[in-house]
């Protein structure tokens, strides 16, 4: 009889000793040798403290999270965070990542949620501080001394008369077997001893001698190797498949063929990729896209479903009796996640339970994906994330690991699925393009009056989720239908205005119901947000849609500023009223020692180079995380061709859990935004796309000219923590875009600034 | 298919494959090697660079027969964690990287230029990484580390 593994065995086994070198190696024991095994997910209840944290008899503490590093910091910070709580060392925390056998249900890793989630009142933190304090009561009972006469270091309690006990002593690798208290005693930032240091990333030692472990270099015994064969361009569906022009290549074990989904799978990684080559597929076409040229017009002319964010309700009447009305129109194209490494899955799917290592930032949907594409019973499905490159949202991550799971299931083996580079360009989800035309009215003192915002988004499918295997291409080609937008007018804002996108301009007072949640002064506001049917599939890339109206909001402001012949620092505060976006304002321009007066530069020539700077701010989410970015910039007014030079942040994101982290992400994301506001852009013809690679998809390299990145990093210990992985990308473009007006004049509205269009918007300049 | 016969990292290894195989896969695949990885497949990042003879060569573009009997070094045959490599040691030092899976590139084309070059230029440098591509940007922290090795050697 197969023995079923449960949770309270596996933490009895293996204690807290979980962390292996090996993924593939460490669920062995668990999966592939003993069966099924237990993941109903009231299985791990996020109200127990043992499904956070199990203390071993050797006080070593083992934590178990729902959230992943993807090479944005999370490990080690939650190794901090754990470590803090705990009063133990670092090295004493083993963190378990995203398992949907051991770990609870966070859900996704992804939008600057993860610090925000386990780092504030619940979850992670919580549990750790239950601890602390389950184990403190215990102490206090051993050694008949009030809790709060004993102290604690190294996770040692110890009396004022020398006697001490250690939380291995206490617990003797016991559960605690009670409920995560949501009142236990947080550490505060005055306390900390572990977090709010610059401890080193606890991978980078493995990462920088070739020793780490990603998804791409798991091994399982006996696995195959499966390469996709996608159709050739957008919409195309099978129509047959010729087998025979495959027979000459060895090792070649199947081809497997579900509805519209192709691949095929081989002994070697080389076999598979010549058969995926070599295989004649005989497609019927598609439906065709589009044309590119036109494509923001076309956006605008589609049935789209509505929402007003806010709205004053005397916009219409004040553009119609004002004269001059501001207005300008921003656009922004699809733009890739471009992992460095092509996305890569291994499945073991057998008759009664399967185990998938992905990459995936949400194990426990892409375990119900899962599930329903190979129609194994959920507790049957275990997904372990291991992984990959960095992904800076929805890369292909999830639909490998369908790809994966559809050729495992196919051939009964575990199957290594490697995508190649065109298969990820074509297969992952784009970020959103999106059209948003601004309409201003100035009062009579040269102040903004009247705002009003249009957006149109395009978008197709999205984060599969626990119920849409279809919103990523393996799930549709497989059957299922993705996420489709139904047309539907506006309503009327109710109940509190939620910035999640930052569709609101920070300047705007941002009022529903006479609530104002929004960080400025403008009151008569108006914001309203189509969403068309997207041609591609498209779902959150790094700042989604937060990026592309920030980047409207904050070259409108720039230009309205330009108008009121104002500096646009003074011209911003003017009309902020939000203390922490204020700050970072300030904050920006003073360490930028920023040159106050309007812009453009007065006297700049006209020819030949020339240089400018530019400010952006922005209350990331409406309030997860603040930041103002001044940018300098040097235009060739000859060649187009715009060069930064300099960038200075202003970063506010509450207490700071690791500034070396957080700078790491603050400089990563500044010139990741430098590279998509200056050349990223997803392109096509009139059947397929066309950026399949780096040839045909920019992307600046290392060896670029590197701007210096200044960070101001403002200290909030009494604040709750907020995101910051996404902050600073929110900022470049607008900010490069405004400085590139202040050095030249002239205005970009679309990205990216390629030099094409530099050279376009400077000969049109008056 | 007759065993074609590889030192990598100081190890002599036969491997069964058509001569044809991307080194890169019998790397990754036959020999369990992690530095090396598959970014493009199409010698345009940089992820699965290796050295042949010290010199900078990217193994997913390269047949297994054109390095028979050569020896090969991937990212992990420089040092160990217990003892990096000086340039390991300088990325270490900076916290140069974010997801990591850029750094066969980053690491052995650097190594290989100082090594050449000892005096290498800024220009040099962006030269030798112009077509080695960081999709997380942690370009800040990566040209810092090479300007420290190239310290550390001086
Ligand atoms: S994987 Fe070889 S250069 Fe990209
Ligand atoms: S560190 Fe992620 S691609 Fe370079």
């Amino acid at each position: 009889m197969k023995k079923r593994i449960s949770r309270r065995d596996f933490l009895r086994t293996t204690g807290a000793l979980v962390v292996c070198f090996s993924a593939a190696a460490c669920i062995d024991p668990l999966a592939i040798a003993q069966g099924p095994f237990d993941t109903h997910p009231s299985h791990i209840d996020p109200d127990k403290l043992d499904s956070w944290i199990a203390v071993a008899s050797d006080g070593t503490v083992t934590a178990y999270t729902g959230k992943c590093d993807f090479g944005q910091g999370m490990y080690t910070v939650q190794t901090q965070l754990v470590a803090e709580e705990l009063c133990i060392p670092i090295h004493k925390v083993k963190l378990v990542q995203c398992d949907t056998s051991v770990t609870p249900d966070q859900g996704t890793t992804s939008g600057s949620q993860s610090t925000p989630t386990n780092f504030n009142t619940r979850n992670l933190a919580q549990a750790a501080a239950t601890a602390r304090e389950a184990l403190g009561g215990m102490a206090a009972q051993r050694l008949g001394v009030p809790a709060d006469q004993l102290t604690i270091e190294d996770g040692v309690f110890s009396a004022k008369d020398g006697r001490h006990v250690s939380y291995g002593e206490l617990i003797q690798g016991k559960h605690f077997n009670m409920a995560v208290n949501p009142a236990a005693k947080r550490r505060s930032p005055g306390e900390w001893k572990v977090l709010g240091k610059p401890v080193p990333s606890l991978d980078r030692v493995a990462l920088m001698t070739g020793t780490f472990e990603f998804v791409h270099n798991v091994h399982v015994p006996g696995m195959l190797h499966g390469r996709v064969v996608r159709p050739p361009e957008s919409g195309a569906t099978v129509g047959s498949l010729d087998e025979k022009s495959v027979q000459h290549i060895s090792g070649l074990i199947k081809i497997v063929v579900r509805n519209n989904f192709v691949g095929v799978v081989a002994e070697q990684q080389w076999q598979a990729a010549q058969a995926a080559k070599a295989l004649k597929v005989i497609w019927k076409p598609g439906t065709g896209l589009p044309p590119q040229r036109n494509f923001y017009d076309h956006m605008r002319t589609q049935p789209s479903r509505d929402a007003m964010l806010v709205n004053s309700n005397d916009v219409d009447d004040k553009l119609k009796s004002a004269s001059p009305v501001l207005g300008a129109t921003y656009s922004h194209p699809y733009q890739a996640h471009g992992s460095i490494g092509s996305s890569c899955a291994v499945a073991d799917v057998q008759a009664d339970h399967a185990t998938v290592w992905s990459a995936t930032q949400s194990v426990y949907p892409t375990q119900h994906g899962v599930s329903t594409l190979i129609g194994l019973p959920l507790d049957g499905v275990r997904v372990v994330f291991v992984r990959g490159a960095g992904c800076y949202g929805l890369n292909a991550a999830d639909t490998v690991s369908y790809d994966a799971a559809l050729m495992s299931q196919a051939v009964g083996k575990p199957v290594r699925v490697q995508l190649t580079r065109q298969d990820e360009f074509i297969s992952e989800n784009y970020g959103s393009a999106c059209v948003i035309e601004q309409r201003a009215v100035l009062d009579t003192n040269g102040a903004i009056e009247v705002w009003d915002c249009e957006t149109w988004v395009a978008s197709l499918g999205g984060r599969p989720g626990y119920e849409k295997p279809g919103n990523v291409i393996t799930g549709m080609l497989a059957g299922f239908d993705p996420e489709t937008i139904t047309p539907r007018a506006a309503a009327e804002p109710a109940g509190e205005l939620r910035n999640g996108n930052n569709a609101v301009p920070s300047y705007m007072r941002g009022c529903v119901n006479d609530k104002c949640a929004g960080a400025g002064s403008i009151r008569s506001e108006r914001v309203l947000m189509h969403s068309v049917k997207s041609p591609f599939f498209t779902g959150p890339l790094r700042s989604p849609l937060r990026l592309q109206n920030t980047f409207a909001h904050e070259c409108f402001m720039d230009e309205i500023s330009a108008h009121a012949k104002a500096d646009p620092v003074a011209y911003r505060l003017q009309h902020l009223r939000e203390t922490r976006i204020i700050d970072v304002v300030k904050g920006a321009a003073k360490a930028a020692n920023w040159d106050a007066r309007p812009s453009p530069k007065p006297g700049a020539a006209r020819t030949g180079k020339v240089t400018g700077r530019g400010i952006a701010c922005v209350a990331y989410e409406g309030d997860n995380g603040y930041a103002a970015l001044v940018a300098e910039v040097e235009v060739n007014q000859a060649s187009g061709e715009v060069y930064a030079q300099r960038f200075v942040i202003s970063h506010d994101c509450g207490p700071i859990s690791n500034p070396d982290g957080l700078r790491n992400q603050i400089e990563g994301g500044i010139l990741q935004g430098m590279s998509r506001a200056l050349g990223e852009e997803i392109t096509w013809d009139d059947r397929k796309v066309t950026s399949i690679d780096w040839e045909s998809y920019n992307t600046l390299p290392l060896g670029i000219q590197v701007p210096a990145i200044e960070c101001v990093l403002l200290e909030r210990p009494s604040e709750k923590a907020t995101g910051a992985g996404e902050t600073a990308i929110t900022l470049v473009a607008a900010a490069i875009g405004n400085a590139i007006f202040d050095a030249t004049g002239a205005r970009l509205r679309e990205v990216p600034f390629t030099p094409e269009r530099v050279k376009a918007a400077l000969a049109s300049r008056g | 298919m007759a065993a074609i016969s590889l030192r990598v990292n100081g190890h002599v290894h036969a491997v069964d494959v058509d001569p044809q195989t991307p080194l890169l896969y019998v790397l990754s695949d036959e020999l369990h090697l992690r530095g090396p990885k598959f970014g493009c497949g199409l010698a345009q990042c940089g992820a699965c660079t290796v050295l042949v003879h010290g010199e900078v060569r990217r193994s997913c573009v390269m047949p297994v027969s054109a390095v028979r009997d050569q020896e090969v070094t991937t990212l992990e045959g420089l040092g160990t964690p217990e003892h990096p490599h000086a340039i390991q040691q300088a990325f270490i030092d900076e916290g140069a990287a974010q997801c990591g899976f850029c750094l066969s590139g980053v690491i052995l084309t650097a190594k290989n230029l100082l090594d050449e070059n000892p005096k290498a230029s800024d220009e040099d440098i962006r030269d030798a990484t112009g077509s080695i591509l960081c999709r997380c940007f942690a370009h800040t922290r990566m040209i810092s580390a090479i300007k420290r090795y190239q310290r550390s050697r001086a």
